[in-house]
């Protein structure tokens, strides 16, 4: 189980007039063993620099978050390199996360190799039979990225990341840049391989057709916060937070509204919460 | 719908010559576009289309190999002398091209950039482009255009940009508009109003040929809609017949790999365009190909009124 608290992550932009952004602005939530949650909301509203800040890959600058147990904002930069296979991330571009110098087989075996995860002989099995996973064929192997196509270099890096065995993947944006057909392919096997390794996955996304179809729950961010979260049904069939309605294209949202400030969360119903501005608004939409 | 076309491409042959051989990139494509409608042009990475949209404004490198008619209002755009087709450019035809990005020049500021384009078409100048350029901000839904006019672009956010690249495209009343991928990288709010820009724009005086890879921006905006494959247009129709009741197996498998329609991949990789494969195209990824499948190259056939397929399934003698 992922655990974040209270997560903050603060840039300070401009020479002369410096000027504090507010990336992540005090974020919580919870995702249960092989749960995934989408996290939707438009570009610049911080989903990025979030799941970049609970995997510290930026350093958040105030919060925790716990996974399976372990305290990982407090782990020294030795041990959070010794956790590290347990919590990964996959990219949106699939060819720039790849080293252009290395062969299929070594990106595959390269973090097995990092993390002393078996014998030469156990690591080549175990090589041929993750690209076997991704459903790739074994002649690529030689390959360098550059050699195949987008959906492909993708099934590399899963086949990379499956490697080590994570309870957690972060997945921001992976099919954004690809083709219906073949982001049907990716989104597919991520789902399955998700299930088979038991993974607890934060999908990040702006496209909401994607979010729908490989979340069980869904957080819907705005300017560094969660303004709503839930069950993937209740947040994109019946939201309450007027820039979900407007998000989701639900009828009479078109209009912007203001938002200000930080609010506390209502529960609207059970698991549904919403920022408390929507709830107080009586803003209750018909049931869709 | 009126029957005259006002673009009508026949014929037409697209080849990048390569090391490794020609790259087909259109193969005899035929496509009408007729006055006030807007058609939108479908297909993945490599398919052709955004080829298919640079051809007609002759946009592409002089080492390509290009056969066929492309006629617009009667006169063949292939065969037009450079200076009359510079006069075609932007004045009869506008192209939004991808990338907003890189489209706009980074050291003038946007206003500049359409009063330029103002100013070389119209034949006004000065305060008056000026005037233009703002008014043509204005249109597009740029908040306080007189003060985003003298803005740069890299002051202007992605959907905004976009916005800018229309406006400039608008900004000789073109009456065909080529829109290449506006929506690409736009979040699912921006998008939306990008298609609503586009469902508003003065719809009566212009056509406009819509190219994406996005399916839902063509279902709200499309009064007919063709997909391509492989360098080939293999259906043609009503947006409501393609998109509700598609004939060609492609187009179906398209559609049921959406999130939104049950997310079923289409088996196996787009083929390449050097050696495409022998007979239908689709047919090394089609479940319902058959021996002359992949033998015989079928036509597009009428499978309904004005809705056509390239498939075996309908073409039988």
């Amino acid at each position: 189980m992922i655990e974040v608290s209270n997560i903050r992550t603060y840039f300070t932009t401009g020479f002369i007039h410096r000027r504090v952004v507010r990336a992540v602005d005090d974020v919580s939530f919870q995702i249960e063993g092989g749960e995934t949650l989408g996290l939707v909301g438009e570009s610049g509203c911080g989903k990025t620099t979030l799941g970049r800040s609970i995997l510290r890959l930026i350093e958040p600058d105030e919060g925790r978050v716990v996974v399976s147990g372990t305290d990982v904002t407090a782990l020294s930069r030795k041990d959070l390199r010794r956790f590290r296979p347990r919590m990964q991330m996959i990219f949106q571009d699939a060819y720039a996360s790849l080293n252009p110098r290395m062969r299929v087989s070594e990106s595959i075996s390269e973090p097995l190799n990092i993390h002393r995860m078996g014998s030469r002989a156990d690591i080549d099995r175990r090589v041929r039979e993750l690209i076997d996973e991704v459903g790739l064929n074994e002649e690529l192997l030689n390959r360098r990225p550059y050699e195949l196509s987008g959906g492909q270099n993708q099934r590399v890096v899963l086949a990379r990341i499956l490697a080590l065995k994570p309870e957690f993947i972060v997945a921001d944006e992976p099919t954004s840049a690809l083709d219906v057909s073949v982001q049907a392919q990716i989104l597919n096997l991520i789902r399955d391989l998700g299930q088979e390794y038991d993974m607890s996955c934060l999908y990040i996304s702006h496209d909401l057709g994607v979010i729908r179809a490989m979340s069980n729950r869904v957080a819907v961010m705005l300017e560094g916060r969660i303004v709503e979260i839930g069950r993937a049904t209740d947040v994109l069939d019946r939201p309450c937070h007027p820039y979900t309605r407007r998000l989701v294209g639900a009828p009479g949202s078109l209009e912007s509204t203001p938002f200000t400030g930080a609010l506390d969360m209502v529960e609207e119903r059970p698991g549904h919460w919403v920022e408390e501005t929507a709830a107080r608004q009586g803003a209750h939409p018909p049931e869709r | 719908m009126t029957d005259e076309a006002l673009l009508e491409v026949r014929g037409l042959k697209v080849g990048f010559p390569t090391p490794d051989g020609l790259v087909r990139a259109s193969d005899t494509v035929d496509l009408r576009v007729y006055p006030q409608e807007t058609l939108g042009l479908i297909g993945e990475t490599g398919s052709g289309k955004t080829v298919l949209g640079m051809a007609i404004l002759r946009l592409l490198q002089p080492n390509t190999i290009i056969e066929g008619e492309i006629r617009y209002r009667g006169r063949d755009l292939l065969t037009l002398p450079e200076d009359d087709m510079r006069k075609v450019r932007g004045r009869e035809i506008g192209i939004v091209l991808q990338n907003s990005g890189t489209s706009l020049n980074p050291v003038y500021t946007v206003g500049t950039q359409i009063a330029e384009a103002v100013t070389l078409h119209q034949g006004l100048n000065g305060p008056d482009a000026w005037q233009r350029a703002v008014e043509l901000l204005d249109t597009v839904g740029i908040p306080d255009p007189v003060r985003m006019a003298g803005e740069y672009p890299h002051q202007f956010s992605g959907g905004m940009r976009e916005r800018a690249l229309i406006a400039t495209a608008l900004a000789c009343r073109p009456t065909l508009l080529i829109a290449d991928e506006p929506t690409k990288g736009l979040d699912a709010v921006t998008k939306r109003g990008i298609i609503d820009l586009f469902s508003e724009i003065d719809r009566d005086h212009r056509s406009v040929l819509f190219i994406t890879h996005d399916i839902e921006t063509v279902e709200d905006l499309a009064t007919r809609v063709a997909v391509m494959y492989a360098g080939e247009i293999v259906e043609v129709g009503g947006a409501k017949e393609v998109l509700g009741d598609p004939a060609h197996p492609y187009t179906r498998g398209l559609l049921a790999s959406l999130p939104e329609r049950g997310m079923q991949p289409i088996p196996g990789s787009a083929p390449s365009l050097i050696t495409p494969p022998p007979g239908c195209r689709f047919s090394p990824r089609c479940g319902r190909a058959c021996g002359d499948c992949r033998s015989e190259h079928p036509g597009l056939v009428e499978v309904g009124p004005g809705h056509y397929a390239r498939c075996m399934l309908y073409d039988r003698g």
